[in-house]
Parts: C-alpha cells; structure tokens; sequence
C-alpha cells in the first residue's frame, strides 16, 4: 500500500512550496489552454458540418471534399495534440513531479 | 463448411482462449485490487489495447461501418466525435484520476466530500450508464445472431443473449479485472487484425485509389455526391434547423462523454504510475484512431462493392454493412471458399467485440456496487477486502441477470439511442462532477451531488420528453418512429440528443449546488491537488 506520509499537514506543506506551484502553473498553463483549443476546433467543424454544407462539399482532388479533408485534419490533430502533450509532460512536469514526491517521502 | 459452423467453431476457439486466459488471471487474483484493478501491473501498452477494447464496442465496429454504408459521410462524425474525445481524457482525467482513486469513479468524487451522499449518486449513475450501454450490446448481438444465421426467431435471439449474459459473469466473476483486461486485449488484436485485413482487400481492389474507391461509392449509393458530404442522415434539410441543433448536441455528447464513461475510467487504475496511464491514454487513441479510419473505408468499401440496396434489405440500420463485405470482397478476390471463410472470421469477431465489452461494463458496474454502495454506504467503510469482493461477484451475477432479461425484452429498442444516450449522462452528470473534483477549491459535497444528479436527470427527463420517445411520426409502412405508439405524443423537447441543454445543465447544478451550501472543503483540497499531480501517496502497484 502507500508508502506515502499520513496526514493531510504534509500536503499542506507541499501545496506551499515554490517548487509546487511551478508544477501545478506549468500544468495549468499548458492543458487549459490546449483543451479550450482543440474543442474548438472540434466544435467550428462539427457546427460547419450542419451549416456551411455547400463549403464542405467543394471537390479538392477527384471525389475528395473539404467535408472529409476537415474530417481527416481533426485525426491528425487528436494525434498530433497527444503526442505534444505527452512530449511536455515527460520533458517538463515529470522531473519537477518526481522531485517533489521523493523529498516528501525522505522526510 | 458453411459459414455458419465456421463462425461457431472460431468464436468457440476465441471462446476458448479467453476463459483460459481467465482461469490463469484468477489465480493471481488475490486481493481487492487484483479483483478491482488488475493489481495495477498491466503495461502501458497492454492497457492501451485493453482500452481500445473496451471503447471499440459492436455499436462502433458494425453500427458506424453501417451508418457510412448507408448515409455515407454522417457516419464519419460518429468517429470524429468518439476520437477527439481522447483528448479530454488524456489532458484533464487520466493522471490525476489514476494519482487519487483507488478503484472506482467514486473515489475520485468523494475524495474530500461527505462519502455517503457522493458515494450513493457516483454510485447511481455508473449503474445508469452501465446499464443503459449495456443493454445496447445484448441487443446487439441478438440482432447480429438474427442476421448472420438466418435465426430470426425470437428464441434464438434469447438464447443468444443468454450465452451472451453467462459468458461475461464468468470472466468477470473468475477473472476479475486481470481476466477482463486479456478478453479486451485479445479482442482488441483479433478486431484490429480483422479489420485492417477487409480493409486492405478493399483499398487493393480499387488499386489503392481512395478517390475512385468513394467514386464508385457514391455512384453505387444512388445518392451522388451527397453520398460524400454531411447531411443525409443528421439535420437534413427537411429536418430544419432543430436538426442542425441536433448534430451539435450529439458531437458534444460524444467528445465531452467518453471521459465520464466508468467502465473506461476504471482502466487507469490498472497501470502502476500515472505516467503509465498517460502512455496508455496514447496507445488507445492510436489504436482507436486507425480503427476509425479503417471503418470509413469498411463503410465506404461495402457502399461501393455490396451497394446501398442490399445492405439496407439485409438489415435497416446496416448493421451488417461489414460482415457483407467481408463477404463479397472475399469472393471477389478468393472465390467463394475465401467469402466463406472472411465472413465467418468477421461474425466472430464481431461476437467477440460484444462479449469483451459487456464483461467490462458489468466489471465497472459491479466494482461500484460493491466497493461504493456496499463497503461505504451500507458498511461505513468497515467491510474487509474479502467482504467486498464477494459481494462484487454476487453483484456481477445479479447485474448480469438484470441484463439478460433486459436485453431480451429491449429487442426493439434502438442501439444507437441506447449508446447516444449513455454518452450524454456521462457527459452531463459525471464529467462535470469530476472536473470540478480535481480543479476547483471550493466544490464540496453538495454540489457534486447535485451534479450528477441533476444532469443525470435532466439527461433522461429531456429524452423522455424529446421525438425519440414519443411523437415523431411514422415510416412509410406506417409503423411508429418513436418509442411509444405514433397515436401518443407527449413531446415538447424538440431535440432527439439532450447534450446541448443537459451538459450546461450539469455544470450550472454543481456550481449552484456548491454556491447556495455553506459547506466548506477547502482543507482537504491541498491532498487532492499535490497528490493528483505528484503522485504523493497515490495506490501503489501490488509487487510479484
């Protein structure tokens, strides 16, 4: 089971530290802004899909519309999204993670 | 061998397989959180593929392929919707969820609230969403039963899911969630493997021309061009502008429910760290992404080589729109042994595919009975671990039961609605409670019960008073559209998905919840926060 401290006053501690506020700013920083981002990009060709119809129906290559381009980009954008994020994480929040919770186990 | 008996027998050896690997799982089942969370030792990528199998139900493998095979483009945003929700998960949920529960939703909304009155409404709405998606797969299969072997008596359909019903209590009450957990990955590696399969048969016959492949599909749908665009089948013109509204409100249903599904939040607690749920949030979406796309061309594929026409005579939902052109793109290059054998090889797959789903929503279902309702709400948190397990497996046949009968009696009811409408209470009475949970200070007991019940509610009273129910009209044989006779109309919610209305909803009743009560759980909202994003204190993986 946990081998973590009991008690909440640790956590206090913790919440209180420079180091902790860095890591829950870079966090904030870097989600908040990515999912009001990438929902509205979703949300602009879902609502284009009911009504900008004649938009996307335009032909681009052969039978290829803008309809199914758009469609396609949301794909390499979820893809595209997701490894960025994992990217960051590994690179900026994980270091600062681990940093914090072993020296709140050595004490 | 026809292609019946073939179907049986490999559905038999998946069958097999499974329940050897669910035997295996049991004897290292040892604790609650063997039983609840695999003793959160999967990999990453085995948990990557267990969540595509868990996500990948038969209501995406056969119902999206179908929706494209019939009404062309509109299928595809079913996808899109589905996908792009991975993100939300991903960003907001996984980590900090896997950080601060230990097996269930639940644990998360109860963190640093009163237990009893969080515990009963998380508690409640699993079982809701559980049920309500649940039900959609046993219709499912009695319907696929109907089509794939020419069984369409109303005993068949039983027996089916009967089988059905039996087979998932035993991977679950043996297997817990370590035997659940190899169901979906090998599911999720013989739907892949299927899939990619058809797909690339279909994309070599056309020469590996996508443009000609959707050319030939429009063509053959009789629809032209229309085939390609949105709009045939979500807010057409004749539907006006409620239909639009109604596209809206079902994409939001679909992006905002996935991470308030418990049977999918239930899987980050299988992996040790919640780096390892972050790494297995991106195998899903990757697994999951290349699904979709295959689907397209599946769907696109069996509008183009089986036709429109002969799907929709087959089954009006288009249900077999994939199985059909396993089928027919077999005997095109094969022959008709190679038709045979790809159309045996789909239908067991697509067994497979409900099966692995059905076990881990009554493994989600089950966990929340027994470890929410009963060890917290009913015991006060003094029951032992033993104690809970048990009563999760007697759970798990009781849910299963539940389910069986259900399912038998909801033959006529619409898949689709079944799933849009689990999508939107997620959405609207979980999602909003558990992102309040982990982000805002002042949240507190309350307004996390006032959350999920008040979107849980508003969710099915919109549905209940929306066309889907009653008032819709009839078809051109003059059978009734809705639930209800067409001579009864109640309806005065003109939209068919609530979403739009019953997501804002769940957010405004946990901010007025919280707002309006005195309560205040500031304190304890220092551990939730460093330990979600730390790690401090968070369950560890049981050591081998």
């Amino acid at each position: 089971m946990s081998t973590a401290p009991e008690g909440f006053s640790v956590y206090e501690e913790v919440r209180a530290t420079p180091e902790f506020a860095r890591l829950r700013h870079k966090f904030r920083a870097f989600v908040f802004p990515l999912t009001v981002a990438f929902l509205a990009w979703y949300l602009l060709y879902v609502v284009m899909s009911g009504f900008a119809r004649d938009f996307m129906a335009i032909q681009l290559v052969g039978t290829i519309n803008v309809a199914l381009v758009f469609g396609l980009l949301q794909f390499v954008s979820t893809f595209g999204i997701a490894y960025f994020y994992a990217r960051y994480a590994g690179a900026q929040l994980d270091p600062i993670a681990e940093d914090i919770r072993a020296k709140a186990e050595a004490r | 061998m026809n292609h019946e008996s073939l179907a049986i027998v490999l559905f038999l050896l998946f069958v097999g397989a499974t329940l050897f690997l669910t035997i295996r799982a049991s004897r290292q089942t040892k604790d609650a959180a063997d039983f609840y969370a695999g003793g959160r030792s999967f990999s990453a990528a085995q948990n990557g593929l267990a969540i595509g199998g868990d996500y990948m139900s038969a209501a995406s493998f056969l119902g999206i392929a179908g929706i494209i095979a019939l009404s062309g483009y509109d299928g595809f945003l079913y996808s899109i919707g589905f996908l792009v929700a991975w993100l939300v998960a991903l960003l907001l949920v996984a980590e900090l969820m896997r950080n601060s529960g230990k097996y269930t939703m639940a644990d998360v909304l109860a963190f640093r609230m009163r237990p009893l009155p969080v515990r009963t409404a998380a508690g409640v709405s699993t079982i809701v969403v559980s049920i309500f998606y649940l039900l959609a797969q046993m219709v499912g299969a009695g319907a696929l039963v109907a089509l794939l072997f020419g069984l369409t008596s109303e005993a068949a359909k039983a027996l089916t899911i009967v089988g059905v019903g039996i087979l998932m209590i035993v991977y679950v009450v043996v297997g817990g969630m370590k035997g659940t957990t190899w169901v979906q990955i090998v599911k999720a590696v013989l739907l892949m493997g299927g899939a990619t399969l058809i797909t690339l048969l279909v994309l070599g016959k056309y020469g590996f021309n996508v443009s000609s492949l959707l050319g030939d599909a429009a063509a053959q749908s009789g629809k032209g061009d229309a085939f390609l665009e949105p709009g045939l089948k979500y807010g057409t013109d004749a539907q006006g502008i409620a239909g639009k509204l109604d596209l809206i409100s079902l994409g939001l249903a679909l992006v905002l429910g996935t991470a308030g599904l418990p049977h999918i939040l239930i899987r980050f607690y299988t992996v040790p760290t919640a780096r390892d749920a972050r790494k297995s949030v991106l195998w899903g979406i990757g697994i999951i992404g290349i699904f979709y796309l295959l689907t397209l061309i599946l769907g696109f594929g069996a509008a183009a080589l089986v036709g429109s026409k002969t799907i929709a005579e087959s089954n009006p939902a288009g249900n077999t729109a994939a199985p059909l052109l396993a089928e027919r793109i077999g005997e095109l290059i094969f022959g008709s042994v190679g038709g045979t054998i790809l159309l045996a090889f789909i239908a067991a797959v697509a067994f497979a595919t409900i099966l692995a789903v059905v076990a881990g929503l009554t493994l989600a279902s089950s966990s929340s009975v027994a470890h929410d309702l009963y060890a917290h709400v009913i015991k006060k948190g003094k029951a032992t671990e033993q104690d809970e397990v048990r009563v999760a497996k007697i759970s798990a046949f009781v849910i299963g039961a539940v389910a069986i009968v259900l399912g038998i009696f909801a033959q006529r009811l619409n898949v689709a609605f079944l799933v849009a409408l689990a999508f939107a209470v997620a959405a609207s009475g979980n999602l909003p409670a558990i992102l309040y949970s982990l982000f805002w200070k002042r949240f507190n007991t309350a307004g996390a019960v006032a959350s999920i019940y008040g979107g849980l509610g508003s969710a099915v009273l919109l549905v209940f008073f929306s066309p889907v129910v009653s008032g819709k009209g009839v078809d051109a044989s003059g059978k009734s559209l809705s639930l209800f006779p067409a001579s009864v109309d109640f309806s005065w919610f003109p939209l068919e998905n609530p979403g739009l209305v019953s997501i804002p909803l769940g957010f405004l009743f946990g901010y007025l919840g919280t707002i309006l009560s005195k309560e205040h759980r500031e304190s304890k909202f220092a551990e939730m926060e460093v330990r979600s994003l730390t790690g401090l204190g968070a369950e560890q993986a049981n050591p081998h």
